[in-house]
């Protein structure tokens, strides 16, 4: 018989600052809704804390419709949890089961220090999408749209590489901390399109480098991320990546 | 509950003909020379899809801009969350479309509240941005020849909307995002993340600066500019559940109005008609479910009060479209305000369907069986993925169940046509301003808005400004910097130090309730003359009884939702006072008295053809109304009509 009730354990980390070392927190949480999303069971559990004088865990989230990329969290180990192409805020509490132990922690990457318990920084992505990815058009100088037929097979894998959200949890499920699907996803769309083109050279080139600069890993070809990722970017993007930059640097006067 | 101020506000519309007035104007306004632009700074708050393009095209011309959100990065803004699609009068298709179309769309979508020489405006401009985000990179949906695709979208007979998925808003945010990194790497333009504004800094009557909060480290910090530019959405989340991000809020836009700007129409909100239901109390959001699904889905409730059997068990001859019977030719895709109302009517009748009875369906039985599930699932597969994982039911099965909910709020603060209030270098663009949509906004025509001022109205406007005011240095430690410095720091101690007993959420949750309840899909006078005094109480329970754990050093997400719902407190409170002033229906503001024999809205245009702009006395004290009168000198105002 199931039931639309939980009752669980809650391993949480909790880090006061960037300097704190850190550990785990044990809560029990009873009368969890099977409806609840993720968050929402948080949420409740921040309340308790507070009506008991503690201090409420830490998070990131803000849009909760799995676009914004805000949300994180590795779940019992996977980053953003159980299900496929699902961010935390999500993933469901019908997909746990009464009695359930959960652990709960932040991103953990060099590149991605903790601010405090689950929130980590980010802005490592920003310097690396500041480094190339992008298409240099100013505001006013563009053509009709029609002007460049773009195929629709091409707009599509374009698509498919531009769903990326931006939220770490590929390097977040690699043992080597590499941002590699991130990455690639941009190249990929713009090296695909023909507005991308002009610059792809030195784009990948650009975008490598800083991504190196701010240590994440090297690309072992697990896929672990792949797996992991809410917006199901296929590693072959890292594939064409790989392509790229090798014409890149191999043929390129650039 | 308010007084009237005698002067009208000034629009500073430009003369001449509706068609050449932009081109007029745009000639007419100072430039400021190529070498002059870097001694000027410029301060962009928010980094939404107005945010975004504004700061990048800014640093494009050569300023210095400082960009802030308080998210960990630019690209989280909630412009990322926008479905459908973008709207421009292209007219690829061949449907008829025309700049004149959108324009006239516009106005009488809105019902007849906008001002005529700004929507057109964004019509001429519409076509621009198009290209401007393909230029970029943003991969929209195209025909197998290459070409770029449209489809309709709700309130519109033709096929004007462009789109990526359903996922537009991500996808321009993000080509927008891209050319501020850009400008980032350039030095143009200085990025600051995590970063909330907690006031503005006014120095002999002119916008001159703000005061942010470093989230991450609690510091309060002062940065000093030449003009502010507020780009920082709407104010939804004043009734808690929304389909806004948890984090936005009304803060920027009502200490602005502290301190000087008028606040326009905030009772024209929006509330969406095809929702996630409200599934239990801890609910912490809500979930749209994009328009488009209306192209092909058809909304309808049982014929029978409390039918009990299972959609699929209900044939056609027990099932009530009511959309398609009350609105033969617009059917479905009758605009969002009249298909909310629309649903809440046949739920209050009792014909809702779903555990609560607050809800009705909206099927796609018919689309599939015409075009095949993978038809369907091409179009709006993400959407149906989404909403499964959140429902646990299958849509191409079950019909989904849907339900309107807060979703766009028209009012905003007052701007002239140069998008700058009254306050001298205050200039307010996309969800924060009150400008183009009127009383209703129309699918697809914020992402239109939001990237029109962005990219193309205020890099033309300031420059006006700019050339022209008298702008002396202001240096971090001016006396106004370290006054508006020492007020914001002591109101964050005084929220610490309140030390009562309940969270911030459940005073928020309270406020919501009865904002829905009082202020929601209907009003009536005698609800809002009882709300006004109830959300006053409640404030004075918030300053007594509200606990905000830890300290104001490092991050404290309790102390920046404090602030937030401190300020909705008081906004909820005028928007109350407008909703009562305002005796007509018009778009998204009904008023249960003002209404035709068949339950549309009825507005009163003799009497409040205006904007109303209104003025901050002191809490609790009455705002004074300032207006602004709307001049049709193109269209006529008629009874809008989608029968």
């Amino acid at each position: 018989m199931s039931s639309d009730k939980l009752n669980l354990t809650l391993r949480v980390w909790r880090q006061s600052g960037p300097e704190d070392h850190g550990g785990f927190q044990t809560y029990k949480l009873s009368g969890v809704s099977t409806h609840m999303s993720f968050l929402e069971m948080l949420d409740v559990l921040n309340e308790k804390l507070i009506a008991e004088g503690e201090e409420p865990v830490a998070f990131d989230h803000d849009c909760r419709e799995g676009i914004c990329g805000m949300c994180s969290l590795m779940i019992n180990g996977q980053a953003h949890g159980p299900d496929r192409g699902t961010t935390t805020c999500q993933l469901h509490m019908r997909r746990f089961t009464d009695g359930q132990t959960i652990t709960i922690e932040p991103w953990r990457a060099v590149p991605f220090p903790v601010v405090r318990d689950l929130v980590v920084n980010r802005s490592a992505f920003d310097r690396v999408i500041q480094s190339g990815g992008y298409v240099s058009v100013n505001t006013g100088n563009a053509p009709d749209g029609n002007c460049i037929p773009v195929p629709s097979s091409t707009q599509e894998t374009a698509m498919d590489a531009a769903a990326c959200i931006g939220c770490g949890a590929c390097v977040a499920a690699c043992k080597n901390a590499s941002a590699m699907l991130f990455v690639s996803a941009k190249v990929s769309q713009l090296a695909t399109l023909p507005q991308g083109k002009a610059e792809r050279s030195q784009r990948v080139v650009n975008m490598v480098a800083a991504m190196d600069r701010e240590g994440f890993g090297s690309c072992t070809n697990t896929s672990e991320c792949e797996a992991a990722c809410p917006a199901e970017v296929s590693v072959s993007h890292i594939a064409r990546l790989n392509r790229e930059y090798s014409k890149a640097i191999l043929f390129s006067d650039t | 509950m308010f007084r009237v101020a005698s002067d009208e506000l000034n629009s500073r519309v430009p003369d001449g003909p509706l068609q050449e007035k932009w081109d007029r104007h745009r000639f007419d306004l100072k430039l400021v020379n190529p070498a002059n632009k870097r001694r000027f700074n410029v301060i962009v708050v928010g980094t939404g899809l107005a945010g975004s393009s504004a700061a990048a095209s800014l640093g494009e011309l050569g300023y210095h801009v400082k960009a802030f959100c308080f998210q960990d990065s630019p690209r989280r803004a909630h412009s990322i969350a926008a479905q459908g699609g973008i709207n421009a009068a292209k007219n690829y298709p061949n449907d008829g479309d025309s700049i004149y179309r959108l324009f006239y769309d516009t106005i009488k979508g809105g019902d007849y509240r906008a001002r005529e020489a700004n929507v057109y405006r964004l019509a001429q401009v519409s076509n621009n941005i198009i290209d401007q985000c393909v230029a970029q990179g943003v991969p929209f949906a195209r025909e197998y020849g290459g070409t770029l695709s449209n489809r309709s979208f709700g309130g519109a007979q033709v096929s004007r909307t462009f789109y990526c998925r359903g996922q537009t808003g991500q996808q321009l945010l993000l080509g927008a995002y891209q050319a501020l990194m850009r400008q980032v790497a350039t030095d143009k333009v200085r990025l600051f993340p995590r970063r909330e504004m907690l006031d503005l800094i006014v120095i002999n009557g002119a916008a001159r600066g703000i005061v942010v909060r470093n989230i991450e480290t609690g510091r309060l910090e002062v940065h000093v500019a030449d003009a502010v530019v507020l780009c920082t959405g709407g104010y939804g989340n004043a009734y808690y559940l929304s389909t806004n991000a948890k984090g936005c809020n009304v803060t920027a836009a009502w200490r602005c109005h502290r301190r000087g700007a008028y606040f326009a129409n905030p009772c024209y909100t929006q509330i969406h008609p095809t929702c996630i239901p409200v599934s239990g109390d801890y609910q912490s959001k809500l979930t749209l479910m994009s328009e488009s699904l209306r192209n092909d889905g058809r909304v309808w409730v049982p014929q029978q009060q409390n039918d009990g059997r299972a959609a699929s068990e209900i044939p056609d001859s027990d099932r009530d479209y009511y959309l398609e019977r009350r609105y033969p030719s617009f059917g479905n895709l009758a605009p969002r305000d009249i298909a909310s109302r629309a649903a809440k009517e046949r739920t209050d009748a009792g014909f809702g369907v779903g555990e609560t009875g607050l809800a009705v369906y909206l099927d796609f039985r018919d689309a599939i069986r015409r075009d095949g599930e993978d038809v369907i699932r091409r179009k709006y597969g993400n959407l149906f993925h989404m909403y499964e994982k959140i429902t646990a039911e299958n849509p191409y099965k079950v019909p989904m169940k849907i339900f309107p909910a807060v979703h766009y709020t028209m009012g905003g603060l007052w701007v002239d046509y140069n998008l700058m209030s009254n306050l001298p270098g205050l200039y307010v663009l996309g969800e924060a301003n009150f400008s183009d949509h009127g009383a209703n906004r129309l699918g697809a025509s914020a992402l239109m808005q939001g990237l029109s001022d962005g990219y193309f109205v205020l890099p033309a406007t300031i420059n006006d400004y700019l050339a022209t005011a008298t702008l002396p240095r202001v240096v971090e430690d001016h006396p106004e910097c370290t006054a508006t410095l020492t007020a914001a720091q002591q109101r964050l101690n005084q929220l610490i130090g309140i030390n009562g007993s309940r969270s911030v959420d459940s005073f928020h949750r309270e406020l919501g309730l009865l904002m829905w309840d009082y202020c929601g899909m209907a009003r009536t006078k005698a609800g809002l003359e009882e709300v006004i005094p109830r959300i006053r109480d409640l404030r004075e329970q918030f300053w007594k009884d509200l606990r905000v754990p830890g300290s104001g050093t490092g991050l404290n997400q309790s102390l920046e939702k404090a602030g937030r719902v401190a300020d909705f407190m008081e906004f909820a409170e005028l928007l109350a006072i407008d909703a009562l002033h305002r005796e007509e229906s018009c778009g998204g503001h009904f008023r249960e008295e003002y209404q035709t024999e068949d339950g549309e809205a009825a507005r009163q245009d003799d009497l409040f053809s205006y904007v109303a702009g209104w003025e901050f006395q002191n809490v609790g004290e009455e705002p004074v109304l300032h207006r602004e009168p709307l001049n049709f000198e193109n269209v006529t105002p008629t009874t809008r009509s989608y029968k």
